[in-house]
């Protein structure tokens, strides 16, 4: 027969013993953790403080800022309760949550604050969870101190030593499958000064939940570990569900009303762009250090495990949309809440649409028959200008002062600036009766080249011109052989840029 | 195998009937490798070969318990034994009632009650090797952590919440060594308990000031996918020994070698 093992058993039996000496608060001492350290001895300044009871609220509303200028002793009571709701449209998930929802209730305290708080896990919970709170400043932020088994308390005393907006979140292993189940919240800690009074205050939180179904496949769905490794979420939504500040469950704010968000990313995984399509942020606390806010801020980063404050007034009635601005996120997995504003419109500040015209574009089809029109005009146009002598006379001469141009800054190198050529080397230009003969092969040669012997005006050349295709433009061509052939005795007709075209693609 | 016995021992009066005992199955020798281990310790366990429950001790089979030892019954225990919540499910002392039935698995049972029952029925607790050993198996292979129909059975158990009645226990199929239930029916009692090797604090217990290794993902887990093992241990060490859950139940074990006495 195997011994028994006495020794835990007996350890636990004498130290229960003990703890039952003690005076109970709202947990029997016996029924709890054996490393219960009891009930802390409290210092006659902490004594004196006032005792009240905290307000919990369920998401999107806040608690109302502390009208007190004193330092209390605030009770908070969080349960924690495994609940089967709404995650998608036809999707159910086992969502387990602080207070019933999803974020967790938000919590209110004053800076300075003693709080003595209450673990409660429901007795119809499966598992044992705890809690890590960014406000305290202590092993595990009380997960340490909070690991609570179904159908029990836990019970710890921190004091809020610094201000701001924190995260709280369940702590239990695995860690990130708790809170990709929802286990998530905000406690604000409000400085000693207090903040800005505002209009409406507000409380979103972001976070994933990883399915084994696709996103929107219907029934109840289970965690699926892999993806959560892999980061790879079906869903990442606001405030536990899509469509949790949609439509009648929208936010609401009047015209001229200023609105604060308390904005967090519960996780566990991805950081948020947080945005509010059509608004700006008047005022960003980054990251939620409420000493230094930043102006007019489009998109704020918020970190996993961390929060934003931001403040913004609304001049103008509409739907603004928050969004994270991942925008896949937004459109597809769920990451999109409304803002609705009412009130009058202001139309300097934001007109709506004012005209919708018609519009055909800055070239019109060519299949439009006032296109056609335009374009018979354009020909004719051409072909008047061209039948016109005055007007072709002009043409010429300033194809004559272009084309001279071309000459002075190449040919002349060869032909010579008057037109005379080198003997014996380069062919004579002037007076030339080999260019008059051939109105065409001028192009030719200017184009291809011309190696072999040329007779002009009875002398004999044999040399070589190297083709000017690559470098002379067809224009450039037409000009300079105008002037060639219009220069230094050579009187005949100009030359178009179309005809040295042709000739270019003739053998393509 | 029907076990009969009738043991006289300090304060234990009677012996369960052929009709309440649930019948054993032999988990062969083996090994197992801890979740968590101190570097002190191997990465093996060897376990050997043991008498297991099939299924989970029921309702019925509790109240011949309390029936025989008027101590443990839910008005008469003590506190220091068993916490508020003792029985919670059942009408009265001797009456399960509606939200008990008879095949059910009993929950709401502290570590004490458990071993007493266990010590009545000259059976023991598994140990935490010997449990874990027996769940490691699937359906129809010696290593679960490749049989998807497991692996979805477990996860879907864990995805719902703790229902108002605990399903009968044949209802769940067999491993391959036979037991019922292992997974996905009941969390359930082991006998060292509280030897799991985490604080609340489950980040923390990667720390360097500490020989001990835990945390989902972190170096020292024998296999950080099978996160139900994780639950398991996160489970048992939230518990104190006279805690009781709605969803904490067990079953008995004994040594192999024991043969059993002849029938009364």
């Amino acid at each position: 027969m195997k011994i028994p093992r006495l020794l835990p058993s007996l350890a636990v039996a004498g130290l229960a013993l003990a703890a039952a000496l003690f005076t109970a608060t709202l947990v029997r001492a016996d029924e709890g953790p054996a490393a219960a350290k009891g009930p802390v001895v409290l210092t006659p300044e902490v004594l004196a403080m006032p005792i009240e009871q905290a307000i919990l609220t369920a998401p999107p509303q806040v608690p109302p800022p502390f009208k007190r200028t004193y330092s209390a002793r605030v009770v908070v009571n969080l349960e924690v309760r495994e609940i089967t709701k709404r995650l998608a449209d036809g999707v159910e998930y086992t969502f387990w949550t602080y207070g019933g929802s999803v974020p967790g209730s938000f919590i209110r305290i004053r800076e300075g604050d003693v709080v003595e708080f209450h673990l409660n896990n429901h007795p119809s919970s499966k598992l044992p969870h705890n809690i890590d709170l960014h406000a305290v400043t202590g092993p595990g932020g009380g997960a340490a101190s909070t690991f609570t088994a179904p159908g029990h308390s836990s019970q710890f005393t921190f004091k809020a030593l610094n201000p701001g907006l924190y995260v709280y979140h369940c702590a239990t292993s695995p860690v990130p499958m708790h809170i990709g189940s929802g286990m998530y919240g905000l406690i604000l800690v409000e400085p000693k000064e207090g903040l800005p009074p505002v209009d409406k205050e507000y409380y979103v939180m972001q976070g994933e939940f990883y399915t084994t179904g696709k996103y929107g496949e219907e029934g109840l769905q289970s965690f699926d570990m892999a993806k959560a490794i892999d980061e790879r979420p079906p869903y990442i939504v606001f405030n536990g569900s899509v469509g949790s500040l949609v439509g009648d469950k929208a936010l609401t704010a009047n015209v001229g009303e200023t609105v604060r968000i308390y904005f967090g990313v519960g996780g566990p995984n991805v950081t948020s762009s947080f945005h509010i399509i059509g608004e700006i942020f008047d005022r960003v606390y980054p990251e939620a250090g409420l000493k230094l806010p930043n102006a007019n801020v489009q998109t704020t980063l918020v970190p996993s495990g961390g929060a934003t404050v931001v403040e913004f007034k609304v001049n103008v009635p509409g739907t603004f949309i928050l969004v994270d601005h991942s925008l896949t996120r937004a459109f597809n997995k769920g990451a999109l809440g409304m803002l609705k504003v009412s009130g009058p419109e202001d139309r300097v500040v934001y007109s709506g649409k004012e005209i919708d015209a018609v519009y055909l574009g800055s070239q019109a089809d060519e299949g439009s028959d006032s296109a056609k029109r335009e374009t018979e005009l354009k020909k004719q146009i051409a072909a008047e200008i061209r039948a016109n002598p005055t007007i072709a006379g002009l043409t010429k001469e300033m194809q004559i002062e272009k084309g001279k141009q071309v000459y002075m800054g190449l040919c002349f190198a060869c032909h010579q600036p008057d037109g005379k050529g080198l003997p014996g080397a380069f062919p004579p230009l002037a007076g030339s009766d080999f260019l008059a003969a051939d109105h065409e092969r001028a192009i030719r040669i200017v184009l291809k080249g011309l190696t072999g012997p040329v007779t002009v005006n009875g002398t004999t050349i044999n040399s070589a011109m190297p083709p000017q295709e690559a470098v002379l433009t067809d224009a450039q061509i037409a000009d300079v052989l105008t002037y060639v052939l219009n220069s230094w005795g050579n009187k005949g007709e100009a030359y178009t840029a179309a005809q040295v075209k042709a000739i270019r693609n003739e053998n393509r | 195998m029907l076990i009969l016995l009738s043991t006289l021992a300090g304060g234990i009066v009677a012996a369960p009937s052929a009709a309440t005992a649930p019948l054993m199955v032999t988990i062969p020798a083996g090994s197992y490798a801890p979740l968590l281990r101190s570097t002190q310790d191997s990465p093996q366990v060897a376990v050997g070969a043991f008498l297991l429950d099939a299924t989970p001790v029921t309702n019925a089979g509790f109240l011949a318990f309390v029936t025989a030892n008027p101590k443990w019954r839910r008005s008469q225990v003590s506190r220091l034994f068993a916490d508020s919540s003792y029985l919670a499910h059942w009408a009265g002392d001797l009456e399960p009632g509606a939200s008990a039935p008879p095949d059910a698995p009993v929950v709401n049972v502290s570590w004490f009650a458990a071993r007493a029952y266990a010590r009545w029925a000259d059976k023991r607790l598994p140990t935490t090797a010997e449990w874990e050993r027996a769940a490691a198996a699937g359906y129809d292979r010696p290593d679960g952590r490749n049989d998807d129909q497991l692996n979805r059975d477990v996860y879907a158990w864990l995805a719902r919440p703790a229902p108002a009645v605990v399903p009968d226990a044949r209802t769940a199929r067999p491993n391959l060594f036979g037991a019922r239930g292992l997974l996905g029916l009941v969390w359930e009692w082991v006998d060292d308990f509280n030897t799991a090797l985490v604080t609340g604090e489950s980040r923390a217990d990667s720390g360097l000031d500490r020989d001990l290794f835990c945390g989902a993902g972190s170096v020292g887990a024998k296999d950080t996918t099978d996160y139900a093992a994780f639950m398991r241990q996160a489970l048992r060490s939230s518990l104190k020994a006279n805690n009781t859950t709605s969803s904490l139940g067990f079953r008995c074990a004994r040594d192999a070698a024991l043969t059993p006495a002849p029938p009364p």
